[in-house]
């Protein structure tokens, strides 16, 4: 039975790779990872991954720069503040959040953000754009950043605060100065598993920040990820054998050994940190 | 005094109102931060009302897709949503349940055991539409199911298999370990012991985790679209005969969602909305369901 796990992750290394090889068989290696160009519709094709990595990193580091904070506060607001009562009531609405649908919120910053917020502040923001699908996705991992570090500071034991209060502190410095420090590997933790879900959400970013591979500062400007790219060409017309298919396969790969990257990480810090009290 | 004195010492600022009004500026920051995922969590689900409800009829939910919006219905992707999801509750209920009571009750504690647990732990986090990468190589090529429901319902099994495993575990190690050596100690051999203590307890948990597993794949669009899924259907899987079913290509709800939403005209915005309605009425169905039937089982398990 345990065997059907690893079968599994054989099978999507392997399913990544035959293809992905005879993509490298015919693009080098240096071009892939080095030109800044993604151009595989048009002539003169170019294959440089760069500017799907960068559209992809902007939409994340929006999300982090939005979910980062509120997360952990929100976390820091049930685990030290919140009664009993509003802790029951708060912790159902936010698994709530963590259950729509990424395909409704990917309609939700189409059709709402976008429009009423991003374009109401910025009128020259372009209708599909980095801001509105990295507010969106962090909106998506809000539940998920607050969830863990929240359980991460449960965890830590009441002779801290306790030990704090003896020594004059208030609640807000017991908090911040005591519990979160304490509880700091298992909040890590959170960030990095919330980043590395936001590198892969993919409804989201196709349908709010567009289909335009290309390297940018500007947040306000249409963007393609790594998972948008592979969604639009799985909608379009990319036979079996041609190398727009392959490409599909090549940029997955990097996909899957970024965020592969990241989980082992975040579950390694979980368990070499973890505080036992 | 003191109370202020050690404060300062501990480079906290020596003034204790001020200290105090740091602690209000920073719990009203806290309050706010809370209440954005609630305030849109209800602005999400005002928005989408809004626009969904007017176009909802009963000729929507069984109409087929069209290319005109006012006509359009929903009739295929529901019917695909749910002859997907019951192929891929009938694999993922066996496989994740006797893979967490392996793992809890019979696995060595090895490093096979260990290098298996750390895997699931990683497949958790795996992008979707990776996985979609994975059912186009193995289920719609090497095993040529093309792109079928049952391709459809592995890709999803093996999406969903670890949230299944994982929520399986917790409930088999929430049983009392003093039933499970009681029923040791009436001379119960193992697989009686599972059959008679340890999944009946568990049962209540095992159900809630995998229906809860199930409403995570019901919206998942990304691994579909990769597999091949098509995004215009005007049939229903089965219509073939029923047992023909399996075989037939399908879209499912999300996809059909993403398929109107990602349209430019606003007419397919509405009804992509009235599409996300259903999708959340189905949704908060199966949640329902999970938390009914738990209530039901835990109660019949206090009653014996």
């Amino acid at each position: 039975m345990g065997l059907i796990s690893i079968l599994t992750t054989i099978g999507i290394v392997v399913s990544l790779l035959t293809e992905a090889i005879s993509f490298f068989r015919e693009v080098s290696l240096a071009d892939f990872l080095f030109d800044t160009r993604w151009t595989p519709r048009f002539i003169p094709q170019a294959f440089g991954i760069w500017p799907l990595i960068t559209g992809t990193l902007m939409v994340s580091a929006i999300a982090a720069a939005f979910a980062l904070p509120v997360g952990l506060l929100t976390a820091i607001f049930l685990a030290e503040y919140a009664p009993e009562r509003l802790r029951r009531t708060i912790k159902p609405i936010l698994e709530v959040l963590a259950g729509v649908p990424t395909v409704v919120y990917g309609f939700f910053a189409l059709t709402f953000v976008t429009p009423e917020i991003v374009r109401f502040l910025f009128s020259d923001a372009n209708i599909f754009n980095a801001l509105s699908a990295g507010l969106v996705v962090g909106v998506m991992i809000i539940p998920m950043v607050a969830s863990i570090s929240e359980d991460a500071m449960v965890s830590v034991p009441q002779a801290l605060r306790n030990g704090a209060y003896a020594l004059g502190a208030t609640k807000f410095e017991t908090a911040v100065r005591v519990v979160v420090p304490a509880a700091l590997s298992g909040i890590i933790a959170a960030f990095i598993l919330a980043i590395s879900r936001a590198v892969g959400e993919t409804m989201i970013v196709t349908l709010a920040a567009g289909a335009t591979p290309n390297v940018t500062a500007t947040p306000l400007d249409s963007v393609q990820t790594m998972t948008a790219y592979m969604v639009q060409t799985s909608m379009g017309e990319a036979p079996h054998g041609t190398i727009e298919f392959k490409t599909l396969f090549a940029v997955g790969l990097v996909l899957f050994v970024i965020t592969l990257a990241m989980n082992v990480f975040g579950h390694f810090i979980v368990r070499r940190f973890r505080e036992s009290y | 005094m003191a109370l202020t004195t050690i404060g300062a010492a501990a480079g906290m600022g020596a003034n204790l109102s001020s200290r105090k009004l740091q602690g209000r500026l920073f719990l009203t920051l806290a309050i706010i931060a809370t209440a954005i995922g609630i305030v849109v969590l209800a602005t999400l689900l005002v928005d989408v009302s809004n626009d969904g409800f007017p176009r909802l009829s009963w000729e929507f939910i069984t109409s087929y897709p069209s290319r005109f919006a006012e006509r359009a219905g929903i009739l295929s992707a529901l019917m695909g949503t749910v002859w997907v999801m019951a192929l891929t509750a009938l694999f993922s209920f066996p496989l994740g349940v006797g893979t967490a009571l392996y793992l809890e009750h019979y696995a060595p504690k090895n490093r096979f055991t260990d290098i298996i647990q750390t895997n699931i732990a990683n497949l958790a986090g795996v992008p979707s539409i990776v996985y979609g990468i994975l059912g186009l190589t193995v289920f719609v090529r090497w095993f040529a199911l093309d792109r079928s429901v049952l391709a459809g319902a592995l890709t999803m099994t093996l999406l969903i298999l670890p949230i299944t495993i994982i929520a399986s575990r917790e409930a088999i190690r929430a049983v009392p370990n003093s039933l499970v050596t009681a029923a040791y100690g009436l001379g119960a051999t193992k697989w009686q012991v599972m059959q008679t203590t340890i999944l009946p307890y568990a049962f209540p948990g095992i159900l809630t985790g995998t229906i809860l597993s199930m409403s995570r794949a019901i919206g998942e669009t990304a691994p579909l679209i990769i597999m091949g899924a098509l995004t215009f259907i005007a049939f229903v899987p089965g219509s073939d005969g029923f047992w023909h079913g399996p075989l037939d290509p399908f879209t499912v709800l999300p996809i059909q969602i993403f398929n109107w939403a990602s349209r430019p005209q606003t007419a397919f915005l509405e009804t992509a909305a009235a599409g996300i309605v259903v999708l959340l009425i189905v949704l908060l169905a199966m949640n329902s369901l999970a938390i009914f039937l738990r209530n039901k089982y835990q109660k019949r398990v206090q009653d014996a």
